[in-house]
Order: structure tokens, then C-alpha cells, then sequence
């Protein structure tokens, strides 16, 4: 974890970033031949590109990414949900897991319900739309939403979702992390409550040494250890 | 007007030393120090002491601009609020929005525009807001500083952080960044936002009088002051994200367990 930690290396709006015949990607711009930083983040290469991947910042969403999304208004064709990003989502009908018939969509899914989704696309003036038909979309019964920051999603998954499967199997709850940092955690409520600190100290430590030791403890220390 | 003459001169602000009436020298900063991230519920956030100023910035957004008319289609909003606490000052400051502040917000906003890729967001709002807790002169350069790193806290993509400094002129003499009684009893005061990268001006305003030449020397310290502000600015947000564990790589969407 040590050698890791001193490669990557936090970077501020202006820096300049070494690219070394790397592609700028994203959340970088170039000046006179330079790349720089344009966000708050930590830099890294992937792809032949070099990237800022932001530590702060609002949820934009993306084609692909899997959210949760609570219903803010309706039509007589879709819904309006709210991703948690600048934009609001339209849901269409068609795009829904049922049948809809012109007008009663509120038979569905009502304004206050919570749902997950996917991003189909994302336009170039940010006009997003998002569809329920993938495996594992559905409107949320039970269970209860926990919201940190987007950028803390890849911590509170884990590597290959370590983290996150931790966290589930020590509490015996359901989890779906969303990218738009919207947590559905459904399970026994004193299990829930568990879980529900367990993200908390991820999201207040998501940069100090240790984290996985220092939730598994947490987990243990409510648990005990887990056997096999 | 007589008794103002009078009083002009009987103020001895630069001593026979070059020493001015706090001990500074005329090229001196007065003590400042920068806190990024001082505010849980703000998107991004700053607290900065420079002398006697505290001010305190938050940033929210980009989010839904509303009234809906204001969304401009192509590009988003930075909207500034210049407040000073009616506390900030030594006779009580009538609360709410006055001449003044409202110039400054419009000011500030301009210049945030400048370096903020706006076009990133469409149809969006960045709200800044600038809290003048205490006040000594110097308290839009001492805002401006704050909110760039409240900007660059909350993630906002930026051209360069935007540093703020003020420089005049007293008892006839340039000098940099003046107090509270050189700012009243000076013959000039001309604070200036600039671009440290690039040293593009993106503030630049002046009260009271300065010849060409003089105008050129207060630039030259202010720009000067400004790349030493400008990395306290970002020692600030070093301090904040120092990240020393966990691998931090994009992971697949969605996972659920």
C-alpha cells in the first residue's frame, strides 16, 4: 500500500502534469502544448490518457453508470427522478420495466419513490436520460438510502468491491452503491445501523491509512470475528 | 475639508525607517492564514485570516440555476454574495445588501468567471458566498482568496486558482496590502485579482489617485505578493486532501453485494 501511496500525487487547478507523451483526458486542458489540472484530484494514466480524478466535486453522471434515484414529479408518459446530479433524470415509459399506459404512470411508481437506474446517455447540453431495463433495476421497497460524496464511491466499493461485500456480509444486508454516492442498504435495522457507520467512517477517513483494517475492526468489535 | 487636511498630516503612516505604523515595511504582507474545508454542509469551503480580516467562503454547485429563466443554455453561472456580518465592523453594520457590497459581489463574480470552465456545466449555477466576519481593510482581496480555494475544494474544474491582493499609496510612498488607518488616511488603494499561472488581471480597481508610474510599482508589488499568496492557498488544500492510503482508481459501476 506504501509504494502505491507515493505514486499517486494530489493535484491542483493550474498544475502543470507531467504526460510524458501521454493523451490528456479528463479533468485536465491543455495551454501552449501544457497539460494542466483543471480540478481538484489525484493524477493518473490509464489508457495512454492522463486523468484528474477528482476528490470533490458534484455528481455529473455518465452513459453506464448505475444510480439510485428517488421520483420528483410525473408525466403521463415518465417521470422526473432525481439522480443527486445538476440535472434532473427524465424516466421514460418505454424505458420501465412495465407496461405503461398513457397517463398512468402513477400506478407504477409515485412522486417519493426510490428507484435504481441506469444512465443511458448523456448529450452534449447535459440533457440526461435514464432507463430501468438492465438486470437488477427496480423500484426500492424497504430498506433505507444513505448519501456520502460521489467521490467517495470507489473507497466505499472497495478494490474489485471488497469493501462494500465486507460490509454486507458482517451485517447480513443488502447494499447498492450507486455512482451518484446514493447507498441503498436494506436488512435488519440494528444490522442496518452497523453498516450505515461503517460507510460514515469511510467517507469521514476515505484518505487515511488503514481504512479496511479500521472498518473490519469496527465490524468485529459489534460482530465478533467471523469464522472461516 | 480643512480638518481632514489637518488630520493627514498629523497620521505619521510610514516612519523615518520605512517602517509603517504596525512595523511592516512597505513591501510587507500583513500575517494571513488559509483553511480549506471548514464547513461540513457547503460543497466547498475556506476560512481564511489575513491580519484583521476573517472571512469565510462556501461554495454550492454547479447546481439547478433557478429562477430557471437566469439558466443559460450553454454555459453556467457563477453567482457571488459579498456579506459582511453586521459584527465585522467596529459601529454596527446595517445588515443586508448595500451599494457596496453589491458592487463587490458583481466584481467577484466576474472574475471567477474567468477562470471557471463554465461551459462544462450548462445550464447550472455555482454559488459562492463570502462572509465577512471581521473587517480591517482588505476584505474583497481577503474574500476573493478564500473563495478560490472554497472553489477548488468543491471540485470546481478552474483555470488556475484566483489570488487577490491590494496595494496604494501612503504618506506619498507605494506599499503593499494596507491596514485599516492606511486604507483611511492613504492617498490610494487599488486591489487587484490576478491569475498567478498566467498573470492575467481579473480584478483591477483603484481609489484615490496614482500616477503611471506609481500605478506600475503597485501592480509589481501586487503581483509579487501574489504567487506568495498563492502557494498558502494551495498549501491549504494540500493540508486538506493529503491522501497517504487506499488506492483511489475508477471501480465498476453499481456493484452491489
Amino acid at each position: 500500500m506504501d509504494s502505491s501511496a507515493a505514486r499517486r500525487q494530489v493535484v491542483l487547478p493550474g498544475d502543470v502534469i507531467e504526460a510524458r507523451g501521454l493523451k490528456p483526458g479528463e479533468g485536465t486542458f491543455v495551454e501552449g502544448g501544457i497539460v494542466y489540472a483543471a480540478q481538484l484530484g489525484i493524477r493518473s494514466e490509464q489508457d495512454g490518457f492522463v486523468d484528474v480524478i477528482p476528490l470533490a466535486g458534484r455528481y455529473i453522471p455518465r452513459a453506464d453508470d448505475e444510480v439510485v434515484g428517488q421520483v420528483v414529479d410525473l408525466g403521463p408518459s415518465h417521470w422526473l427522478v432525481d439522480i443527486n446530479s445538476p440535472y434532473p433524470a427524465p424516466l421514460h415509459a418505454t424505458e420501465s420495466p412495465w407496461r405503461v399506459e398513457f397517463g398512468e404512470t402513477s400506478h407504477f411508481m409515485d412522486v417519493g419513490d426510490s428507484l435504481l437506474a441506469k444512465v443511458l446517455g448523456v448529450d452534449e447540453t447535459k440533457r440526461v436520460q435514464i432507463t430501468m431495463q438492465d438486470q437488477g433495476l427496480r423500484r426500492l421497497t424497504g430498506g433505507q438510502i444513505v448519501q456520502i460524496s460521489h467521490s467517495k464511491v470507489p473507497r466505499v466499493i472497495g478494490k474489485g468491491g471488497s469493501m462494500i461485500s465486507m460490509i454486507t456480509s458482517y451485517t447480513k444486508t443488502q447494499a447498492f452503491v450507486g455512482q451518484n454516492g446514493r447507498i441503498w442498504l436494506d436488512g435488519d435495522v440494528k444490522d442496518t445501523v452497523h453498516a450505515v457507520r461503517a460507510i460514515r467512517m469511510i467517507e469521514e477517513h476515505a484518505q487515511s491509512m488503514g481504512l479496511t483494517e479500521a472498518v473490519k475492526a469496527y465490524l468485529e468489535g459489534v460482530y465478533g470475528p467471523k469464522e472461516g | 475639508m480643512e480638518d481632514i487636511e489637518h488630520i493627514e498630516k498629523e497620521i505619521q503612516l510610514v516612519d523615518a525607517n520605512g517602517r509603517r505604523l504596525d512595523g511592516r515595511a512597505l513591501d510587507e504582507l500583513r500575517p494571513i492564514k488559509i483553511e480549506a474545508g471548514v464547513l461540513r454542509r457547503a460543497d466547498g469551503s475556506a476560512h481564511v485570516q489575513w491580519g484583521g480580516n476573517r472571512v469565510l467562503a462556501a461554495v454550492y454547485g454547479p447546481r439547478e440555476a433557478h429562477p430557471r429563466h437566469l439558466q443559460n443554455p450553454v454555459r453556467a453561472l457563477v453567482q457571488c454574495r459579498y456579506n459582511m456580518a453586521p459584527f465585522s465592523v467596529s459601529d454596527r453594520k446595517r445588515p443586508g445588501p448595500d451599494r457596496r457590497s453589491v458592487e463587490i459581489s458583481k466584481v467577484t463574480s466576474e472574475a471567477f468567471q474567468a477562470v471557471v470552465f463554465t461551459e462544462q456545466f450548462p445550464r447550472t449555477s455555482i454559488d459562492v458566498f463570502i462572509e465577512v466576519l471581521q473587517a480591517e481593510a482588505g476584505t474583497r482581496c481577503a474574500g476573493i482568496t478564500a473563495a478560490a480555494v472554497a472553489l477548488a475544494d468543491a471540485g470546481i474544474p478552474m483555470r488556475d486558482l484566483v489570488v487577490a491582493c491590494a496595494s496604494g499609496k501612503i504618506a506619498g510612498q507605494i506599499a503593499l496590502d494596507l491596514n485599516k488607518e492606511e486604507d483611511n488616511f492613504g492617498d490610494a488603494d487599488c486591489p487587484m485579482a490576478v491569475v498567478p499561472r498566467t498573470g492575467e488581471v481579473v480584478l483591477l480597481q483603484m481609489d484615490g489617485h496614482l500616477t503611471d508610474d506609481e500605478f506600475d510599482r503597485a501592480m509589481k508589488l501586487s503581483m509579487g505578493a501574489a504567487q506568495t499568496i498563492y502557494e498558502m492557498q494551495k498549501d491549504a488544500l494540500r493540508r486538506r486532501y493529503a491522501v497517504t492510503a487506499m488506492d483511489v482508481g475508477p471501480e465498476p459501476a453499481g456493484v452491489s453485494a
